[in-house]
């Protein structure tokens, strides 16, 4: 049987671990929040950089000369999987939903017989999907370092994957990351970043032009020369802000419910240690007694 | 014709944040084409952006907003401008400017490696740019 001692000590223990979770869930709150603004305020360019591309395309995609980062190589043997996830754990299921979402995906195109090769941004979903398929993982991201997220790391990640495509090391690439909807849920997401007609079938809308014609200039080739490139950008941009929201939202819950379950740990342990407590002064109040009546 | 069919719907985003949304009298576009002016109904017109200062008309008053990098999109909505940056200059003080030229300069000549030279000379280019088109 456990000492009062014993008891304290565990006490003790469980409640500066309360302490913890909850400081971190305050942290969390106040870094969501900053996010989300973030998320929301990217949304616009977002947002009007798909319907750019959405209606350019439209009128290139049937044309002999069409880049290839739109219409694709023509094969689709060799796929990039880009794994976005977050740096750091305690928050929930989030990494391990972008894992398996990434997990499933890889062993569907291996079943198909693709070649798969992947870049994982962040290493919390690397270290899970490394124990499966560690030899197809070609390198791997961390923003672990940067407090916030701007337009220029994503830009460093885009540029790694327009160098590989150029260079003819895949055909398809595909980003996983997982879609902030509310503090409650973030869904894993999966997202055609090259060829990006498939991305803008799935998303983009065509601007109401009024019946009039579009007037390129330079022509529609230059500008989608440079303006692809911009576009995957501004996906993978999206895509880490997202992320880095849908973190923090799922760590406050997270840690919410660590702080939640530790008060009822505590709770628990006081009431044994009560019991145990009384029943000592109870048994030495009877030794007490006996001896007396004793005498 | 409504109160807003006189106004063009003009809009300005980088990839951070929404700058500038509403209704103005016109805006020039630094086009890699060469500058044009874009008044209400303008035709369609979707074109790259060469580095260079807009000017934003509305009532009288004009705004200019150095952008670096992206499109303009002209729909029968509007323009919509995607700039990669953008800064007002409006809110740049030319003594400040001035004092980061020098800087750049200074971290031009004592860049050790090629790398750092490139880098330096970028920003040191894109402040130039930035001077000559508030002395505009």
């Amino acid at each position: 049987m456990a000492s009062l001692k014993e008891f304290r000590n565990r006490i003790d223990s469980v409640k500066s671990t309360q302490k913890i979770t909850k400081a971190m869930q305050m942290v969390a709150a106040a870094k969501l929040r900053r996010a989300q603004e973030a998320v929301e305020n990217a949304r616009p360019y977002a947002a009007r950089m798909s319907n750019v591309v959405a209606s350019l395309s439209h009128s290139m995609v049937d044309q002999p000369g069409a880049p290839t980062l739109l219409v694709g190589t023509g094969e689709s043997k060799t796929h990039l999987v880009v794994v976005a996830s977050a740096d750091r754990g305690l928050c929930g299921g989030f990494n391990g939903a972008i894992a398996r979402k990434a997990k499933d995906l890889i062993s569907g195109l291996i079943r198909d017989g693709k070649d798969v090769k992947i870049l994982c941004v962040g290493v919390k979903a690397f270290e899970q999907i490394k124990r499966l398929y560690g030899s197809r993982i070609i390198d791997v991201i961390s923003l672990r370092d940067h407090k916030y997220i701007n337009s220029g790391h994503a830009a460093e990640i885009s540029a790694k994957i327009l160098e590989m495509f150029e260079a003819g090391e895949f055909d398809v690439c595909t980003l996983i990351f997982s879609q902030f909807k509310n503090v409650m849920s973030q869904v894993p997401t999966t997202q055609t970043l090259i060829p990006a007609i498939e991305g803008i079938s799935e998303s983009g809308e065509l601007p109401d032009l009024g019946g009039a014609c579009y007037t390129y200039e330079p022509d529609e080739e230059e500008i989608l020369k440079v303006l692809l490139p911009r576009n995957l950008t501004t996906q993978v941009f999206q895509a880490l802000l997202e992320n880095v929201a849908g973190e923090m939202g799922a760590k406050m819950t997270a840690m919410d419910n660590a702080t939640r379950n530790a008060g009822e740990v505590i709770e628990q342990l006081t009431l044994q240690y009560n019991r145990k407590r009384q029943s000592m002064i109870t048994t030495e109040l009877i030794e007490i007694i006996a001896g007396a009546e004793a005498i | 014709m409504s109160p807003m069919a006189d106004k063009l719907h003009f809009s300005l985003v980088s990839p951070e944040k929404e700058l500038f949304s509403g209704g103005v009298d016109s805006v020039t576009v630094p086009g890699s084409e060469g500058d044009f002016g874009v008044y209400p109904e303008h035709m369609p017109v979707m074109t790259a952006i060469r580095p260079g200062a807009i000017s934003v008309m509305n009532e009288e008053t004009e705004r200019r907003i150095y952008i670096r990098g992206g499109f303009a999109d002209v729909t029968s909505e509007g323009l919509t401008v995607l700039a990669e940056e953008a800064v007002e200059l409006g809110d740049l003080d030319p003594a400040k400017l001035a004092q980061e030229i020098t800087d750049a300069e200074e971290d031009v000549r004592d860049a050790e490696t090629e790398e750092k030279r490139e880098a330096a000379t970028e920003q040191l280019e894109y402040l130039q740019a930035l001077a000559s088109a508030m002395k505009d």
